[in-house]
């Protein structure tokens, strides 16, 4: 007891919780993006971590391969996950947008295979790193955090806010609000829904890219990394409260700190099952989400 | 001095005309043969028993309804098949049935979505102090959200909206359903002075007395065909019409 008591309140653990808000940020960045497509298209995009793998390939691939400088490679990152999103819902979702919610699923399902099959055709099965370091800062004499997570999580917070600020203050973040409580009434309102969604699509897109650009810098590229990716960032979003951007938000951080916290007392596979099973209790007292909106 | 005494001459300038309009969902065939004209200026009503296709009619002029056959003409221009978002911009707006507010967001962003159209945003300022002015109870709950209104309240953010383009046209579908009779009467006397500020406007109605009080004209639809057309003086004179809508 007094050894865990020790633990508790030893500097390490405080490392881990700081590690814990960071690892946050970015499930926050990448929650969003799926929220936002999911509240105003209604469809789940189960292949939205490969999207964001697609993004992290391109940059990789400008990076290190033909020595583009970063951040243009980042942008074009951005811009091409962008274009993905609004392909997705152009040649695909547009055309079961009213069909039932299982063909929509499948067909996402299809293209998260899609998109690991060209990855793995085009890149191989390697793992590829940048090999990017910035080095910590070290808060304390023991404690040191990474400059790569510091930097994501402040633009993660940045980018959050003026999504944010987007939807709640501009004439097309309204739309966006509204087009999610009746479509069919906006179209009176003269908006070309049709437009409006593939609009959606593209910024998804372009935030699963962004979501890529923060982790090609923490982790290895392969096919396979939305799967590290893919399922947290849905069990985030259904925990928050699926489309509620808020809700998303706060579980983004209830489960990076579980997931370091499992981590700290044994291995970081052991956070992942602690936050999996938080999360089926959590499915049987509130199957709505954490946060879900009262209808 | 002598003052010349104006006499009001009625000029007809059609506004809105609807001619044969044949519409349905799928295999069932919801409006026969459907010709209403509005003029520039007036009130028109359309009254009928439930299930007769005053909605479907509605929504085929705003382009939510695909036409079977026919045609929908808008001051000359021909928009049977302009898709709904294009609609509003040449000056129809419409006050769907049940209303249909964006229930999660505040009164004033129902408003400005209104004014949503980039052609329409300019005026958003002068048009919001407009609806303002006719429903000073919407200034006050200006941040409420719309679905956590009364009724009444959601009903005049409904019409709020719709006036925020600036329309030509108002349509509405049956505003006063579902409200209490002093709302109702509230409903009727916007109605009036909607009128009087020169919006033409197409009404479906189903509190028949009240709405020809109001109207100039009205036409009476049952199971899809129209039945009967007039003043409405004619109409509340007619012995069918006392009947049937009037409980006489
Ligand atoms: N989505 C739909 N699919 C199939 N039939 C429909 C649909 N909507 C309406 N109808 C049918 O079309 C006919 C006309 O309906 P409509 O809603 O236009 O009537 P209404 O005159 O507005 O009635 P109410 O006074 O009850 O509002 C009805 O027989 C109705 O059952
Ligand atoms: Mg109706």
């Amino acid at each position: 007891m007094a050894e865990f008591l020790d633990s508790l309140f030893s500097i390490f653990f405080i490392e881990t919780l700081m590690n814990g808000l960071l690892l946050g940020g970015i499930l926050a960045l990448l929650s969003v993006g799926l929220n936002l497509i999911f509240g105003v298209i209604d469809v789940v995009w189960i292949c939205y971590a490969e999207i964001i793998m697609v993004g992290m390939y391109l940059i990789f691939y400008l990076n290190n391969d033909l020595g583009v400088h970063i951040i243009p490679s980042m942008i074009a990152g951005i811009l091409f996950s962008g274009l993905v999103g609004w392909l997705t819902h152009k040649i695909v979702i547009a055309r079961l947008i009213d069909a039932a919610p299982i063909n929509q699923l499948i067909a996402t399902g299809g293209l998260l295979f899609f998109f690991q099959g060209a990855a793995m055709i085009v890149f191989g099965i390697e793992f590829r790193n940048m090999g990017v370091s910035l080095g910590s800062l070290a808060v304390s004499e023991d404690i040191y955090l990474s400059w790569t997570r510091l930097i994501s999580f402040a633009i993660s917070g940045l980018i959050v806010v003026a999504l944010y600020l987007f939807l709640s203050r501009s004439y097309l973040g309204a739309a966006i609000r509204a087009i999610s409580q009746d479509k069919e009434i906006m179209s009176l309102m003269g908006v070309d829904t049709k437009k409006l969604y593939l609009l959606t699509s593209a910024i998804g897109g372009a935030l699963a890219g962004l979501g890529g650009c923060l982790l090609v810098l923490q982790y290895d590229v392969h096919p396979f990394i939305g799967l590290s990716f893919g399922p947290i960032t849905f069990i985030i979003c259904v925990m928050g409260g699926l489309g509620n951007m808020v809700g998303g938000f706060i579980a983004a951080f209830i489960f990076s700190e579980l997931i370091t916290i499992g981590g700290y007392f044994a291995e970081i596979e052991w956070g992942y099952v602690l936050a999996f099973v938080f999360f089926i209790i959590m499915m049987f007292i509130r199957p709505e989400g954490l946060f879900a909106r009262k209808s | 001095m002598k003052y010349l005494k104006l006499q009001k001459v009625k000029v007809k300038i059609a506004m809105l005309n609807v001619t044969n309009l044949n519409v349905g969902y799928g295999s069932f065939q919801a409006l026969f043969n459907i010709d209403i004209d509005v003029n520039a200026g007036e009130a028109v009503a359309v009254i009928g028993p439930n299930g007769a296709g005053k909605t479907t009619l509605m929504r085929a002029i705003s382009g939510l309804m695909p036409v079977k056959s026919g045609t929908i003409n808008m001051e000359g221009t021909d928009v049977t098949k302009t898709p709904a978002h294009d609609i509003v911009k040449l000056g129809i707006a419409h006050v769907p049935e049940h209303r249909r507010l964006f229930p999660r967001m505040s009164v004033e962003d129902n408003l400005r979505m209104g004014s949503y159209a980039p052609q329409f945003r300019a005026n958003y300022h002068k048009r919001l102090d407009f609806v303002y002015s006719l429903f000073p109870r919407m200034q006050e709950r200006r941040n409420q959200l719309a679905g956590t209104m009364s009724g009444g309240e959601q009903q005049m953010c409904a019409i709020g909206r719709a006036l925020m383009s600036d329309p030509k046209i108002l349509l509405m579908d049956e505003p006063s359903a579902g409200l209490a009779p002093v709302i109702v009467q509230q409903v009727f006397d916007l109605i009036n002075k909607i009128k009087s500020e020169g919006l033409t406007v197409l009404i479906v109605e189903q509190n028949v007395k009240q709405v020809l009080k109001v109207v100039d004209r009205a036409y009476i639809i049952e199971a899809g065909s129209l039945k009967m057309g007039g003043t409405s003086s004619e109409l509340l004179g007619s012995s069918e019409v006392q009947k049937a809508y009037l409980g006489m």
